[in-house]
């Protein structure tokens, strides 16, 4: 099997990480565990790392239209609340008509993600993935039925990959020490 | 508790809460103030419910969502694992610095996870260590294009209730 390396245009954004200084970095590793519950959040994080009130509520602000920061919010635990079905749908589409494709099916109810990604030979024939969520089995089975026959005849071929045990999931982890550690390497 | 009982003990407030502040909380001076005013609900009593929702793990966290590609560089890799492997190398992968997410699914490639670095260097060098700790060829899924990138969804508590 031979794996290349591919680099996305997307990936260029990456890039932008290199705008947040240390202080950024410092307060993201602070708040990665959620936001104190008091009325004041702000300056009971500012505590933490000897930043005042002000400061983290202006930074939080500027990483939200920098677009680092896509919204802070009370995240739910979508299995906790009974989506204990997840699938994740792969699927081998024309690429002339994957960007409308892609767009319809991102507004479809149950779609949490849906991206393009690479083909990797005839092994691995599947350029576009949709994550879909339902109680059941048989709620994502049909979910995907439904979009096989939205995608007519520029889908060849799809399967759903669904998943057995969670070994691992956290929110993302872009701290100091990670940094560092990564440097180190 | 089942999910489903989880979701028979929430009240209207606290459905509002959800469908609405999972997409974003205001970013200003007193932000549970402002969400409390919005539920007619007072400051403390707002601060509760979300301490509630957090310990019942209905909310995992009230907290940040970032953009992974503007705030460093991921990719989702899959590996085929035999049988007798399997725990040994989840475990190796779990280890990895960046892993942020580790399945087991149903396929030749059963074990699907995504990796995180600061940049694109640093991905590159987990990779390749990675790759050579594991003796096993690494399926890489970079995502080209996102259509869609918002990860909150209408939350349906009829069917949650009735399912």
């Amino acid at each position: 099997m031979s794996i290349s390396i591919y680099r996305s245009e997307d990936r260029t954004a990456a890039s932008a990480g290199r705008r947040l200084d240390d202080a950024d970095l410092a307060l993201i590793e602070a708040t990665q565990d959620g936001l104190p519950l008091v009325a004041d959040p702000w300056t009971a994080v500012g505590e933490r790392i000897g930043m005042c009130g002000e400061e983290v509520l202006a930074r939080f602000q500027r990483l939200l239209l920098t677009g680092v920061l896509r919204r802070m919010a009370a995240v739910p635990n979508h299995y906790r609340l009974g989506y204990l079905a997840n699938g994740m749908t792969v699927w081998d589409i024309d690429d002339a008509r994957i960007a409308d494709i892609g767009r319809r099916l991102a507004q479809w109810p149950g779609v949490s993600h849906c991206y393009r990604r690479p083909r990797r030979g005839p092994d691995w024939p599947y350029n576009l993935f949709v994550m879909l969520h339902g109680h059941q089995r048989e709620e994502v089975e049909r979910q995907a039925e439904q979009l096989r026959e939205l995608m007519g005849d520029a889908c060849r071929d799809h399967q759903i990959l669904f998943s057995t045990r969670i070994l691992k999931k956290t929110g993302l982890r872009l701290t100091r020490r990670q940094r560092e550690a990564s440097c180190s390497e | 508790m089942t999910s489903d009982g989880l979701v028979a003990c929430l009240d209207d407030v606290d459905r509002r809460l959800l469908d609405r502040y999972q997409r974003g909380l205001p970013l200003v001076e007193r932000p549970y103030a402002a969400m409390a005013e919005s539920l007619g609900v007072t400051e403390q009593a707002l601060i509760e419910r979300l301490t509630r929702l957090t310990e019942m793990g209905i909310i995992g966290r009230v907290g940040a969502v970032f953009n992974h590609r503007q705030a460093g560089a991921s990719e989702l890799v899959a590996v085929s694992v035999p049988d007798h492997r399997r725990e040994a190398v989840a475990a190796i992968i779990s280890a990895c610095p960046g892993v942020n997410h580790n399945y087991w699914r149903e396929h030749r490639y059963n074990l699907w996870f995504v990796v995180t670095a600061p940049d694109d260097t640093s991905l590159e060098l987990r990779l390749t260590r990675l790759e050579a700790q594991l003796h096993t060829p690494l399926l890489r899924l970079p995502m080209v294009q996102s259509f869609h990138i918002d990860l909150a969804f209408a939350l349906p508590w009829t069917e949650l209730e009735d399912a």
